[in-house]
């Protein structure tokens, strides 16, 4: 029959001992992915290069959610100048990197309407 | 059996012994500070996975998609790229490929959610027939060969058949997504003959887009190019921003933590003044009073954050995350059901591990120190 250890510190011992081996576990595992993930992510990637996706589907309410990268300059003033968004994520997405640049940075950016002021 | 451990192992451990001795008599109040403390590692290490894999997965995943995408702007608006616009491209060196795509939003009223349509070459879907995103399919009940009906922005009612449903593996990138063909997308949209959303263009050496992307802007002076660069950088900053915000809103149950450790840590009861001055009458030496406590620090805090973390680990990898969700995916109808890689950032699981275990364990000595070096007399007092 399982005995269980009398001192504490040897039950302590084992609980940290376990638990540390299963972080220990997941740092080395973490870089490596099965063959299934792989290949589900080789798999989306073609599906990108096949079909020219940008954007991921995680905010589909809004056209600017939807596509934050391919939104037009103004989309979160789209309906008229002084209105702001409708759309919770709207608070959460950043505002696009080119109004937090300096000046001197974003003149040389390139492509030549991203450069260009809002 | 004999007793190989070195004498200083075989003290240590008796210190621990009576370190969880000594725990085991406040073990309401101890086993409290124990949950609350790996709850918050939990809490920040899931967030930080958790952003982590979405990062990473999107930076791998979108690394196929095109070098640069190019808008024509109107007004400070993104409009259609008229007929002949494409020509002006060919003359670029550099370029390899070029297409103009064709794709829009469609709002249904039916699930109140908004589809993205994309037009494909009709070799890939034939005319009538629609290919959709698993998520959609999911949404509106789908399955290959059932038949669906679109009321179009003119007010025409299509009807397409379902020739079959995009892979749930790629659920993140196409939810939304109705692949129809060419034909019928000019037709459901009203699209004028010639005309294309944007243009996508390969780019073979890599050094040469933004080149490629100042010379696209120099002649074509109202395009706006999207470079791939841009994109990546986009997504990097998107979960940057969100973990921020969660990180934002959890900094008062932080510093509520915060709060309780250094009260706990800091502040010595009354009982445990009496304790060390009983150890001390025994004879216990002033070095041994404060190992005894850094070892009460260090099981606490190392414990704390072992379950925090592994816990959250399972939370991310096997449970999807169903905390954050909500909150870093988005409020949309549409909602993609996936499993992300595991990826976990080493350096930012060391500072989380830096800013959890040292400060506590440190916190712990310096009272202890203070009343180890006093008169026991006088402490029990």
């Amino acid at each position: 029959m399982l005995r269980l250890p009398r001192r504490p510190s040897t039950l302590a011992f084992l609980l940290l001992a376990s638990l540390g081996t299963a972080c220990l576990l997941i740092f080395a595992l973490s870089g490596q992915s099965t063959a299934a993930q792989q290949q589900k992510l080789l798999a989306t990637q073609a599906l990108v290069a096949k079909l020219g996706l940008t954007d991921l589907a995680l905010f589909t309410e809004s056209r600017y959610t939807r596509h934050p990268t391919q939104a037009d300059l103004h989309s979160a003033l789209q309906d008229h100048p002084g209105a702001f968004d409708h759309f919770p994520t709207g608070s959460l997405l950043p505002p696009p990197a080119l109004l937090t640049e300096s000046h001197a940075e974003s003149r040389l950016a390139v492509a030549g309407k991203t450069a260009s002021p809002d | 059996m004999p007793n190989l451990a070195s004498p200083w192992l075989e003290k240590q451990r008796h210190l621990i012994d009576f370190t969880l001795a000594s725990l085991g008599r406040r073990k309401t109040k101890n086993l409290g500070l124990l949950v609350a403390y790996a709850l918050l590692v939990f809490v920040l290490a899931s967030l930080a996975l958790f952003t982590n894999a979405l990062r990473t997965e999107a930076t791998f995943v979108l690394a196929g998609s095109p070098e640069v995408i190019l808008q024509r702007m109107v007004a400070g608006r993104h409009d259609l790229i008229p007929p002949g616009y494409l020509d002006k491209i060919g003359r670029i060196r550099g370029v390899q490929k070029k297409e103009g795509r064709l794709w829009g939003y469609y709002y249904d009223p039916v699930v109140n959610a908004n589809y993205t349509f994309m037009a494909r070459p009709a070799e890939e879907v034939a005319s009538g027939t629609i290919m959709v995103g698993a998520t959609l399919a999911r949404a509106r009940g789908l399955a290959a060969g059932n038949v669906i009906s679109f009321r179009s922005y003119s007010g025409k009612l299509f009807a397409f058949k379902v020739a079959s449903a995009l892979s749930p593996d790629s659920e993140l990138l196409s939810a939304d997504l109705v692949l129809l063909s060419e034909a019928d997308f000019r037709a459901f949209f009203e699209y004028p003959a010639g005309h294309y959303t944007d243009i996508a263009l390969s780019v073979a050496n890599p050094l040469e887009v933004r080149n490629i992307a100042a010379k696209l802007a120099e002649a074509l002076p109202d395009s706006r190019p999207i470079l791939r660069e841009e994109v990546l950088r986009t997504y990097q900053s998107v979960f940057d921003w969100r973990e921020g915000i969660v990180l934002t809103v959890l900094s008062g149950a932080i510093l509520a933590f915060v709060i309780l450790a250094w009260e706990k840590a800091s502040g010595l009861s009354a009982e445990e003044k009496r304790e060390i001055g009983i150890l001390k009458a025994i004879g216990w030496e002033t070095g041994d009073v404060i190992r005894m406590k850094l070892w009460e620090g260090l099981l606490i805090s190392l414990t704390a954050f072992l379950l925090g973390f592994v816990g959250a680990y399972i939370h991310v990898f096997h449970f999807g995350a169903p905390i954050f969700e909500p909150v870093l995916k988005g409020w949309a109808v549409l909602y993609p059901r996936f499993t992300l890689v595991p990826a976990v950032d080493g350096l930012q699981i060391a500072t989380l591990f830096f800013f959890t275990v040292f400060p506590y364990t440190a916190a712990v000595l310096v009272p202890i120190w203070r009343a180890a070096i006093t008169d026991p007399d006088a402490v029990m007092r």
